[in-house]
C-alpha cells in the first residue's frame, strides 16, 4: 500500500508514482491537501501520524517547504519517499533524466550538461547536480543574476555558473530548460518582460551545441517562455521520454524502498 | 539568614578583586569581602574550588508573559535564569499585549516582585504596539520601572522614527536596543544566506540585512547622542562599525549571544527548528570575528536572546516554525567553553561579560560585590562536568539545540537579594 500525498498541485509525478505502484502491483492512494484534513489545519505531523497509523508501505510526499520529507523522516517509522520539496530537491526526477540520457549516451562521465533557468528556486536543478556530478559530468548552470547565486558552483564539484546562455549551450551535450517558477518567485527578481529574450531556448542556439545534443525539461513547458514552440517539437528534444522514463524509474524506487 | 561563602576565588571586576576569599551578606546586601571574615550565625556555603562572582546580568530574554504563557511565564523564565547562574534579566516588550504603556511594565514588575526568584528588569517598546510607526509612551514606561526601550524582534524600519526615538531616549537617559535587521533584505528568510541555505533550498538572511541596519542607525546615533546597543551582533561587519563608533567616542555598545559565539551555519543539523533564530546562526568566518570582538572588547555584554517557543510551533516545516532558542541555562556552560577554556578570553573577562558588562549599558546598580551592594552572587565552577538535559529544564519551552551537551563547567548556585534562588543539587 503507498500513499501519495500530494501538498501543491502535479499532475505528471503524481500519475507516474500512482501508475509505478499499480505496476508492480501495488494499492496506490492519492490525496491532494484541497479536500482533505490539511485545509481543516491541521499540522504535518497530526496528518502524517494518522497517515503512518493506517500501516502504508511508504508515502511518498510532494510538499512546498523544503525539507518536509526530511523533518517528518525524523519522526516517522514510516518511508517516506520524496516527490519534491520546496526549492531542494526532486530525486526521482534526477533519475529519470539520468536514465533518459543513458538511453542515448553510454556513460555520463565527461557529459557537458547545462541546465538553465530559475536555478535559485529549482529543486530539478539540485537534485540533478548532485547525481550528475557523482558521475563526473560537467555542469554548467545558468540563469539570470538574481536567481543565480554564487554559492551554487560549492554544491558539486565540476559545476560552474554564467548568466549568458550561449556560453553555456556552447558544445552541450545536454541542453536541460528549466520552467519558470513564478509561485516561487517572492519578488520581482528579474524582468519578466525580457526573460524569453535573454534566457529562452530557440532553435539558433541549438547550432552552438554539440551536433547530437540533446533537449531536456521536466515539465510543465511553457512554449514561449523558457522555449520556443519549435524546441519543444524538434526531434532530439526527449521531453516525453523523460515522462516515459518516470515511470520506470520510480518502479524501481518503490521496489527498493518496500520490496 | 546571613550567608557566608568561604573560600572561593572571588572575582569582582567592578573592585579589581581576583582573590580567595569570604563573602559575607546580611539584610540583602553585601557586608564584607576578605579572608576569613567573621559571620557568627551566618550559614556557612563552602566554595572551595568554586568562583564567586557578581550576580550574572542577562540583558535581553524573552519571559512570554503577559500574553504566551504555554511559552514562558516570567516565574518559569527566571526560575531557568536562576538555573542559569543569572540574577537579573532584562525583559524584552514583545509581549501580548506588547509592552508599550505603563500598565503593561507596572504588570511585569508587579508579577516578577510576587513570583520571580531572580530580579527582572522590563524593557518598554519604542513604538506603539512594535509597530514601527508612533512612539510609545516611553517616560511613563520609564517612571513604572523601565530601564530602556527595544522593539526587539522586529526593527524600527523607518529612520525618522529611529531618529526621534533616539532623542527621546536621550532627553529620558535610557539605552536604545536595536534588532538590527532590514526587513527588506531579509524579507521570507529563514536562515543565513550562504552555501548551506542554498543546498537545502531555503531563502536566505544576508548579513548585509544586519549590517545595513547597523550602519545607518550608527548615523542616527551620532546625529542624536543616544546611548545605541546593537542587540545580538552576529556578522563580522557589524562588530566592526561598532567597536569603530565606539572608538570614535560614541555611547554605543553590543551584545553577543552563546550560540552566535559558539554555532554556525555549518554545525545547523538539516531543517531543525532548535537551530533556527534570528539573527541566524552565520558563518564560520563571522563567528571567528564575533569572537575576536569579545576579546578585545568591541562586544560589551553575552546576552542569551532566550527565546522560548512551545514543541507544538517548533514542530513544523522549518520554513513555518518562530524563531528563537531558550539560552538561559547553557550561556555560561557555553561561554567557558567556546571562550575561556579555548583559550580566547580570561576568567575576569567572563565575569564582566556577564556583570559590568551589561551593568554599563543598562545601569540597574548591580553587578559588583561591593560592601552595601544588593547581595546577588553567581557560583560556578570552571570544571564541573555536567550534561545539560531540556526536559529538566525549569523554562515551559524546550528548543535548545544544546540538548544532552556535555559541559565543562556552569553555575552551582545562584544568590538574589541575599537569599538561594538556586543551587545545584
Amino acid at each position: 500500500m503507498i500513499v501519495n500525498l500530494f501538498y501543491e498541485a502535479s499532475t505528471r509525478t503524481r500519475t507516474s508514482f500512482e501508475i509505478a505502484a499499480k505496476r508492480l502491483g501495488a494499492d496506490a492512494v492519492s490525496i491532494t491537501a484541497a479536500g482533505s484534513s490539511v485545509s481543516k489545519g491541521e499540522s504535518l505531523v497530526d496528518t502524517l501520524n494518522t497517515l503512518a497509523a493506517m500501516r502504508p508501505d511508504a508515502i511518498v510526499m510532494r510538499h512546498a517547504a523544503s525539507g518536509a520529507p526530511h523533518f517528518l523522516a525524523r519522526h516517522l517509522p514510516t518511508p517516506i519517499i520524496n516527490a519534491g520539496d520546496g526549492a531542494h530537491e526532486h530525486p526521482t526526477q534526477a533519475l529519470l533524466d539520468a536514465r533518459t540520457i543513458l538511453d542515448r549516451r553510454p556513460s555520463l562521465e565527461g557529459l557537458r550538461v547545462a541546465i538553465i533557468g530559475d536555478i535559485a528556486h529549482s529543486r530539478v536543478a539540485r537534485s540533478n547536480v548532485h547525481l550528475l556530478a557523482k558521475f563526473g559530468a560537467a555542469i554548467v548552470l545558468c540563469g539570470p543574476a538574481s536567481l543565480l547565486p554564487a554559492e551554487l558552483a560549492q554544491l558539486a564539484p565540476g559545476v560552474s555558473l554564467t548568466t549568458d546562455i550561449r556560453e553555456a549551450i556552447r558544445d552541450a551535450d545536454v541542453i536541460m530548460m528549466l520552467r519558470v517558477q513564478l509561485e516561487r518567485q517572492h519578488e520581482a527578481s528579474f524582468p519578466a518582460s525580457e526573460y524569453f529574450r535573454f534566457y529562452g531556448l530557440q532553435l539558433e542556439h541549438l547550432d552552438l551545441a554539440r551536433p547530437d545534443a540533446i533537449v531536456m525539461h521536466p515539465g510543465p513547458i511553457n512554449r514561449g517562455r523558457e522555449l520556443s514552440s519549435e524546441v519543444a517539437d524538434f526531434q532530439r528534444s526527449v521531453i516525453l521520454n523523460q515522462v516515459e522514463n518516470g515511470i520506470a524509474v520510480r518502479m524501481a524506487v518503490l521496489e527498493r524502498v518496500i520490496g | 539568614m546571613p550567608i557566608v561563602i568561604r573560600n572561593g576565588r572571588v572575582i569582582d571586576p567592578a573592585s579589581a578583586t581576583d582573590c580567595i576569599a569570604d563573602v559575607s551578606i546580611a539584610d540583602g546586601r553585601i557586608v564584607e569581602v576578605g579572608p576569613e571574615v567573621a559571620a557568627p550565625g551566618a550559614e556557612v556555603f563552602d566554595a572551595t574550588g568554586l568562583v564567586v562572582a557578581p550576580g550574572f546580568i542577562d540583558m535581553h530574554v524573552h519571559l512570554r508573559e503577559p500574553g504566551f504563557e504555554h511559552a514562558e511565564t516570567i516565574e518559569s523564565g527566571a526560575r531557568a535564569a536562576a538555573a542559569g547562574g543569572f540574577t537579573s534579566v532584562c525583559a524584552m516588550p514583545n509581549t501580548k499585549p506588547v509592552n508599550d504603556s505603563a500598565t503593561v511594565t507596572s504588570y511585569i514588575v508587579e508579577r516578577a516582585r510576587r513570583l520571580a526568584p531572580v530580579n527582572v528588569f522590563p524593557i518598554g517598546a519604542i513604538t506603539k504596539g512594535s509597530a514601527g510607526e508612533e512612539l510609545a509612551a516611553i517616560g511613563a514606561m520609564k517612571a513604572a520601572g523601565a530601564v530602556a526601550i527595544s522593539d526587539d524582534g522586529l526593527p524600527v524600519m523607518n529612520a525618522r522614527v529611529m531618529r526621534r526615538a533616539m532623542e527621546f531616549a536621550r532627553s529620558y537617559d535610557l539605552p536604545i536596543i536595536q534588532h538590527c535587521e532590514d526587513l527588506n533584505l531579509s524579507a521570507g528568510g529563514d536562515m543565513h544566506e550562504g552555501a548551506r541555505s542554498v543546498r537545502w533550498g531555503l531563502r536566505g538572511i544576508p548579513a548585509a540585512s544586519e549590517d545595513a541596519m547597523v550602519a545607518r542607525d550608527l548615523v542616527l546615533a551620532e546625529l542624536t547622542g543616544a546611548r545605541y546597543h546593537v542587540a545580538h551582533v552576529s556578522t563580522r561587519n557589524a562588530v566592526a562599525m561598532v567597536d569603530y563608533a565606539r572608538r570614535h567616542g560614541l555611547p554605543v555598545t553590543c551584545e553577543a549571544a552563546p550560540h552566535h559565539f559558539s554555532l554556525t551555519d555549518e554545525d545547523m543539523v538539516a531543517y531543525d527548528s532548535d537551530y533556527k533564530m534570528k539573527p541566524p546562526l552565520r558563518s564560520v568566518r563571522d563567528r571567528t570575528a564575533l569572537v575576536e570582538g569579545i576579546a578585545a572588547g568591541a562586544v560589551t555584554a553575552i546576552a542569551t536572546d532566550h527565546a522560548p517557543h512551545p514543541g507544538s510551533e517548533k514542530m513544523q516545516e522549518f520554513e513555518r516554525c518562530p524563531f528563537g532558542i531558550i539560552g538561559l541555562e547553557t550561556a555560561l556552560g557555553l561561554a567557558l567553553d567556546r571562550l575561556v577554556h579555548s583559550g580566547k578570553i580570561t576568567l575576569t573577562r567572563l565575569v564582566e561579560l556577564f556583570t559590568t558588562g551589561p551593568e554599563s549599558i543598562m545601569r540597574l546598580g548591580r553587578g559588583t560585590l561591593a560592601p552595601d551592594a544588593p547581595a546577588d552572587i553567581t557560583i560556578f565552577s570552571t570544571e564541573l562536568s555536567w550534561t545539560y538535559d531540556v526536559n529538566q529544564s525549569f523554562s515551559r519551552s524546550r528548543n535548545s539545540p544544546f540538548h544532552a551537551r556535555t559541559f565543562r563547567g556552569g553555575p552551582v548556585a545562584t544568590i538574589v537579594n541575599g537569599e538561594f534562588a538556586w543551587r545545584r543539587e
